[in-house]
């Protein structure tokens, strides 16, 4: 069993705190943004150039100076702003941004992240990705335990480009949430129906099972 | 009489470009394209371009269509994962492609335009981008060494400009385009409206008009939208 991607998201949204500026990545992250738990007022941020995303926009609003990151079409909220990409920019690497929520084809349990290249095969490019990963100590990851092939995305090492070094704290998986102390992934919680054998089984990094983990309650 | 640097249209504007030049685009995806430009560059035929963009582009738009005709031989960008025109000849070796993260695009963009050579980043420290570069420890981490962009001709979009080259973005067209008009020894603006002195509020100015050195009001903008997405 395990979360699927709707329940991922809904278990990333609690880490989001009042005030928080929130930068999310293409996929999973996308839909954190449906899951913003009552009371928490967070600002988002597309890389574009833009802080108070709103929702997409209905037939008759929609406008093709408006865009996010994905390059799906947008609309701005009371308080939203438009920027340049420098200064857009700025506020990642400044540190302003106070939460990057984002995919990944791997984690490695020294906390590098790898999700931009595979060689030969997927020439895309990182857009805003490295700077993302390179600018805050708050990330958290979004992504399934293990690859079509059936593969850990939890390694020991990465085994494609990275993207970051020692970036990556936090990772949430259909299996579990894990954070990153000491080069070791600890399960801090469990998805529900899910053994810690079978995170093991799945999990080619080091593990560590802390003492009395919890199931996530949805 | 105030400067004029009005041009009469695209054609004249990019006239004197030269086989082999490097060119930066502003625009993020389809957002805020200098799409005159690129028809008149199209109609001209010059080749063996370098293009500093964001993006490249899709196959039946934008600096991909510039792409199809080959005219093409360098992209520097961030993500180019839109066009498959592109990757084509990327893995087939005909297109030399240059990926730089955003941020750092960015930055280099806005260095190049400020006078700055050199600057240090974190972005990419540890990764194929930092290979070859120099790297510098400041406070306890690490950075990579970047250095500037520059460009022989910056072509940028802008929704308002008056005729002394002063611009107004609108919207998420913002993106690349005020840091690409301060990096390019000749600066062409097309605009949607182009306006006299006096008509534009100076307190709105995005981009001031000493970095244009010419302008024209643009006509027949497509504004296509890669990812139409609507609620109900």
């Amino acid at each position: 069993m395990g979360l699927d991607k709707f329940q991922i998201a809904k278990r990333i949204a609690r880490e989001l705190k009042d005030g928080y500026y929130v930068n999310l990545g293409i996929g999973i992250p996308t839909l954190v943004a449906n899951y913003i738990p009552e009371g928490v007022n967070v600002v988002l941020q597309s890389e574009n150039g833009l802080l108070g995303m709103g929702p997409f926009p209905y037939e008759n609003e929609v406008d093709p100076d408006m865009i996010n990151a994905g390059k799906q079409t947008i609309t701005t909220l009371p308080g939203s702003s438009i920027f340049s990409s420098s200064d857009s920019f700025a506020m990642i690497r400044g540190g302003h941004v106070d939460l990057t929520i984002l995919g990944a084809m791997e984690v490695s349990e020294n906390g590098d992240i790898a999700n931009w290249k595979i060689p030969g095969k997927m020439v895309k490019g990182m857009g805003g990705a490295m700077d993302l990963v390179a600018s805050t100590d708050n990330i958290i990851v979004a992504m399934m335990h293990t690859n079509k092939e059936g593969e850990s995305k939890l390694l020991p090492q990465c085994e494609l480009p990275l993207t970051g070094k020692n970036c990556i704290t936090k990772v949430v998986t259909d299996l579990g949430y894990f954070e990153i102390i000491d080069g070791a992934f600890h399960l801090k919680e469990l998805a529900p129906g899910v053994t810690v054998e079978e995170v093991k089984a799945k999990t080619a990094g080091k593990l560590v099972v802390e003492e009395g983990v919890k199931e996530m309650v949805f | 009489m105030a400067i004029n640097k009005v041009v009469s249209g695209a054609d004249e504007a990019v006239k004197d470009i030269p086989d082999n030049a490097v060119l930066m685009l502003g625009g993020f995806g389809l957002c805020g394209i200098p799409e005159n430009c690129i028809t008149a560059l199209i109609k001209k035929g010059v080749t063996g371009l370098t293009c500093i963009s964001n993006n490249a582009g899709v196959d039946e738009f934008g600096i991909g269509l510039m792409l199809k005709t080959r005219q093409v031989k360098k992209m520097i960008s961030s993500y180019v994962g839109e066009n498959a025109e592109f990757e084509r000849q990327l893995l087939s070796g005909e297109l030399e492609v240059e990926l730089i993260p955003q941020g750092t695009l960015a930055e280099r963009v806005r260095a190049g335009g400020a006078g700055i050579p050199l600057f240090a980043t974190p972005t990419g420290f540890g990764t194929e981008v930092a290979e070859g570069k120099d790297t510098i420890e400041v406070e306890g981490k690490m950075y990579v060494m970047e250095k500037w962009l520059k460009a022989d001709f910056a072509i940028v979009k802008a929704w308002k400009g008056d005729t002394m080259g002063n611009l107004i973005y609108r919207g998420t067209a913002r993106n690349f385009n005020p840091m690409m008009a301060t990096a390019g020894k000749i600066t062409i603006a097309e605009v949607e409206e182009l306006v006299e002195p006096g008509e534009l509020d100076p307190n709105q100015i995005h981009t001031p008009g000493i970095f244009v050195q010419r302008i024209f009001q643009g006509n027949n903008y497509e504004k296509r939208i890669e990812q139409r997405t609507v609620r109900k």
